[in-house]
């Protein structure tokens, strides 16, 4: 039965109005001391007009805040595959443990002698990150795996600028991160894409023939963004490492391999870790992240101030670049010290399932991921053949001639109580999906999604396009008009002018 | 363990329907040798009571900000943060969703980011903000880099009032895409005019950088420097380390700044150790196109209802790749949302009032340690921070200090370890956590250690 209410509301779904348009004179949800009439010393400059913020009380606050929050889907609320984002479960005492006043509660400039355990804190992490990749050094300054990218590729490029080589060229296969080429380029990088060969890997006579005393080094994420291994990962290291040239590792989907593979043992150089992937600190809608890079013995006198060492009986932070003589960092990349409150979390994590649970997370990630292809495989297309590591890539050619979409299908999978999978990522499949199912999701609710999938498959080759180019129906908003949005942007609320 | 479902049978089950022996099979394109067959060597799994204890452990080695007397900045600021705002981010549907890539099912976090982006434009007096950078020292990288492409110039001149560690995350960003950064360091005691800035501008310089308060805590007008800068086809961007400020101060719209960027922790996010923060990022409405990370836009649904998108995406790294206006891939959702809800709170009077608090605060401490032999406040002007001259080395004092069990400020040589000359400088920072007993706390620890 459908209807309109009076109130526009359906139900538990409420419509709300932006705070903007919700606030009256008058009101505030804060309680302050009454000023003292201090005689002002601002330079002259004191504000003498309206910031223009609404006031509201705290219970209107409150309640804002939470019908927002229930028009969002969160792992919390369910099945959550985006491929290569790793939506696995965020445990709550990570939370509770970043909120621990001796740790959530540290100024980054107090004296070294009054955070010693914090101190302590980063280079355990540190610690857990060295051993798990094979690696000898690590960052901890990036703030996410894009940075993480930046700071490996700056310390790239120093090594090469200490060796005066002019080299220039970073080979980038096509299946890549957008961000790979783009910080290769805000390093001063030329980008040169390398093509996949049939079965989703770097074709590695295409590689080797772009090889010439240019290259400053490859890019490359592994396992790949199609899901799968890159099984001549030693020999791309080896042929990299011959011309002269650096192997960045994107480790976005270090997940996939943590506990039983070790980077290290790859030839890899450098390679990113996004804490808020891999080592479960939450998403939050798009951050914040962390991104620490580890290093080989090559790149490591390069790495960024600060960093922490060992000194005496306690830890000491770095902060300049000449303090240590063996080091030649490429610089800074935060205001301050990295993200403290994600290597909490990352930290509770990793002691919490251990050496032996976290190699039990990759594998049980890689068992549902191949678990959920053999379910889909025979009738969805499968990009590539094989096993896939902990996501499934499908391409669109099973929806051929059904006039259905894989966005029309992302959004019918969206009424059915799930979040879709990520769409048209790697560029190299035509029509992309990318299916995560992480180690957290049960074997139930991996067999309902796919349930799910199949019978909404079905009904799109029984001709019912219609049905999938309106989908979602049941969602706080239908589809929305991103076309208008970009022509004339409307970027902040303002008052209605009489 | 308690995060992972699968039972020994699911995995049984679930193999056989994949038609594999082993999961180690799974794994069979790793490389002969690299695949391991034990656990490496750590700890193993605990459970949540041990990890707990383990973590406190660790947290029990500090000296949390608020246990005593507080007065460090720099950059990082301890307010209160209220309740609410740390229930509201700990909400599942905000915690943990992700970047809102479907907006039919998140609507949530495109509204608040939405309203977020109108705050900020607010505060900084600009026309439209973004949804937020990694922190204040990486948007001012950020905006010499936009102001850079906006002007096809290739030359950034700081003041030497920024926060020497926004000067290095420019510099580290600038090294290596052939752009200079001029300008020298700064000092406590001479504070650059416009036109000593203006000197240092020409035909490729395309921006001046100047921060407001600035890092000694001097708060300058940069009209005629704004008028200078645009003269000579420059942008003025305006660099902030303290959000509240603009409650008390004229916001950098109202010189005619053409970028206002900077650090957003101090409204409702906790000091963390410096880390996660959230970098705030606005402009004219004229140059949004050249503008770094995500934007959030209003249009319509299918149905006509009004509801909130990312946009100008075109601008990002996942469509432009090695063209796009910036490497960002994330901003700083959860943080943001903190901000958010902070200001939502405090609302017009709110803000202005917790302002006119710090403010009342810090004239209060200033002129409390004033009174002290062998310390001698500097400015003339300041929000909630203030430049000390000590008659000892700063660094020192603050050791002192804190075997008193007072944390004292920041020494200058702490932000510019190679500079003999600011030895004896420390920073002070007051905010309206501070207590009068805090204030007396220090004047009295600082009479001690200076005796």
């Amino acid at each position: 039965m459908t209807f309109t209410t009076h109130t526009g509301n359906r139900g538990l779904v409420i419509e709300e109005q932006l705070i903007f348009e919700q606030g009256q004179a008058g009101r505030t949800g804060v309680d302050l001391p009454e000023p003292q009439g201090t005689k002002s010393r601002l330079g002259g400059l004191d504000r003498d007009s309206n910031v223009g913020l609404p006031g509201l009380s705290e219970p209107q606050v409150v309640r804002h805040f939470t019908r927002l929050s229930q028009k969002n889907y969160g792992i919390d609320a369910g099945f959550f595959p985006l491929g290569s984002c790793t939506m696995k479960h965020n445990p709550r005492l990570n939370e509770k443990v970043a909120r621990l006043p001796g740790l959530s509660d540290l100024h980054p400039m107090q004296p070294e002698s009054t955070v010693q355990g914090a101190l302590k804190l980063i280079d355990e992490c540190a610690h857990w990150l060295l051993v798990l990749t094979g690696m000898p050094a690590v960052s901890m300054s990036p703030a996410a795996g894009a940075q993480g990218e930046l700071c490996g590729m700056m310390a790239i490029r120093a090594a090469l600028d200490a060796r005066g080589e002019n080299r220039r060229r970073v080979l980038v296969p096509e299946s890549a991160h957008g961000t790979n080429p783009a910080t290769a380029a805000a390093c001063g990088f030329s980008v040169d894409s390398i093509p996949a060969t049939e079965d989703g890997r770097v074709d590695l006579a295409a590689f080797e023939a772009k090889l010439g005393d240019d290259v400053a080094g490859i890019m490359l994420t592994n396992p790949n963004t199609c899901g799968l291994f890159e099984r001549d990962v030693r020999k791309i290291a080896d042929l990299v490492h011959e011309a002269g040239g650096y192997f960045y590792c994107d480790g976005a989907n270090f997940n996939a391999i943590v506990g039983r593979v070790r980077p290290a043992d790859l030839g890899i150089d450098a390679m990113h870790i996004n804490l808020h992937k891999t080592f479960s600190t939450p998403h939050g809608g798009g951050g914040p992240g962390s991104g620490p890079v580890v290093f080989s013995d090559a790149l490591a006198p390069f790495a960024p101030i600060p960093y922490v060492v060992k000194k005496g009986d306690g830890f000491h932070l770095v902060e300049t670049a000449d303090e240590d003589d063996g080091m030649q960092p490429f610089g800074r990349l935060k205001g301050f010290h990295g993200q403290m409150g994600m290597f909490i979390r990352a930290l509770t994590y990793m002691k919490s399932h251990g050496a032996d649970g976290l190699r039990q997370a990759s594998g049980d990630a890689v068992l549902n991921a191949n678990y959920l292809l053999a379910r889909l495989k025979d009738k969805l297309s499968v990009a590539f053949p094989g096993y896939c590591m902990h996501e499934a890539l499908f391409d669109d050619s099973f929806l051929k001639d059904t006039g259905v979409s894989t966005l029309d299908l992302a959004k019918a999978i969206i009424d059915e109580g799930f979040h879709p999978m990520t769409m048209y990522f790697p560029l190299v499949v035509h029509g992309a999906l990318l299916i995560e199912p992480t180690e957290t999701e049960t074997k139930e609710s991996i067999d309902q999604f796919c349930d799910a999938i199949l019978s909404l498959v079905a009904k799109a080759e029984s001709g019912d396009a219609e049905f999938f180019k309106n989908a979602p129906y049941l969602t706080p908003r239908r589809r929305l008009d991103e076309t208008a949005a970009a022509r004339k942007p409307v970027l902040r609320w303002k008052p209605e002018t009489a | 363990m308690r995060y992972l479902p699968l039972t020994r049978a699911d995995r049984a089950a679930m193999l056989e329907t994949i038609g594999a022996s082993s999961v180690d099979e799974l794994y069979h394109d790793v490389p002969d040798g690299a695949l391991l067959d034990a656990p490496v060597d750590l700890p193993a799994h605990l459970g949540e009571m041990q990890v707990e204890r383990d973590m406190a452990a660790l947290a029990g080695e500090n000296m949390g900000a608020s246990s005593v007397p507080s007065f460090l900045g720099a950059g990082a600021y301890r307010h209160h943060v209220p309740a609410t705002v740390d229930y509201v981010i700990q909400r599942g549907e905000f915690l943990t969703a992700y970047t809102p890539y479907q907006p039919e099912i998140a609507q949530g976090t495109l509204q608040y980011l939405f309203e977020f982006q109108t705050q900020v434009a607010s505060i900084t007096g600009m026309d439209v903000a973004n949804a937020s950078m990694w922190d204040g020292a990486t948007s001012c990288a950020e905006a010499v880099l936009m102001a850079c492409r906006a002007t096809r110039r290739k030359k950034a001149v700081l003041s030497g009032g920024l926060h020497p560690h926004y000067r290095e995350v420019t510099e580290t960003y600038c090294q290596y895409s052939d752009t200079e950064v001029a300008g020298r360091d700064g000092h406590p005691e001479h504070q650059a005019t416009a036109e000593e800035l203006n000197d240092l501008i020409d035909d490729q310089t395309a921006c001046v950088v100047v921060q407001y308060p600035d890092v000694f805590g001097r708060i300058q007008d940069h009209t005629q420097l704004a008028e200078l800068c645009h003269a000579k086809g420059a942008l003025l961007v305006v660099v902030f380390t303290e959000a509240v400020a603009f409650g008390a101060i004229k916001s950098p719209g109202s010189f005619g700044a053409d970028i206002v960027c900077g650090e957003g922790q101090s409204i409702g996010n906790a000091l963390n150790y410096g880390g996660p923060y959230v970098g705030l990022f606005a402009t004219t409405q004229k140059l949004v196109r050249q503008m770094p990370g995500r934007l959030c836009g209003e249009t319509v649904d299918q149905d006509g209802k009004r509801g909130f998108v990312l946009t100008l995406s075109t601008r990002e790294q996942h469509i432009r790749r090695e063209k796009a206006t910036s490497n960002i891939c994330t901003n700083s959702g959860l943080c943001s949302l903190a901000f958010t809800v902070h200001m939502s709170l405090l609302g017009e009077d709110g803000y202005r009032r917790l302002a006119t608090l710090n403010h009342e605060n810090a004239c209060k401490a200033a002129d409390a340690i004033d009174a002290v032999d062998g310390v001698s406040v500097l400015n003339d002007s300041f929000f909630n921070e203030f430049t000390v001259k000590l008659s000892k080395p700063a660094a020192e004092v603050v050791e002192t200090l804190v075997a008193k069990g007072v944390l004292g400020g920041v020494p200058l040589s702490r932000l510019y370890p190679n500079r003999s000359d600011l030895d004896n400088y420390l920073l002070v920072a007051v905010t309206e956590t501070n207590t009068d007993e805090d204030i007396a706390a220090l004047a009295s620890a600082l009479k001690e250690a200076l005796a």
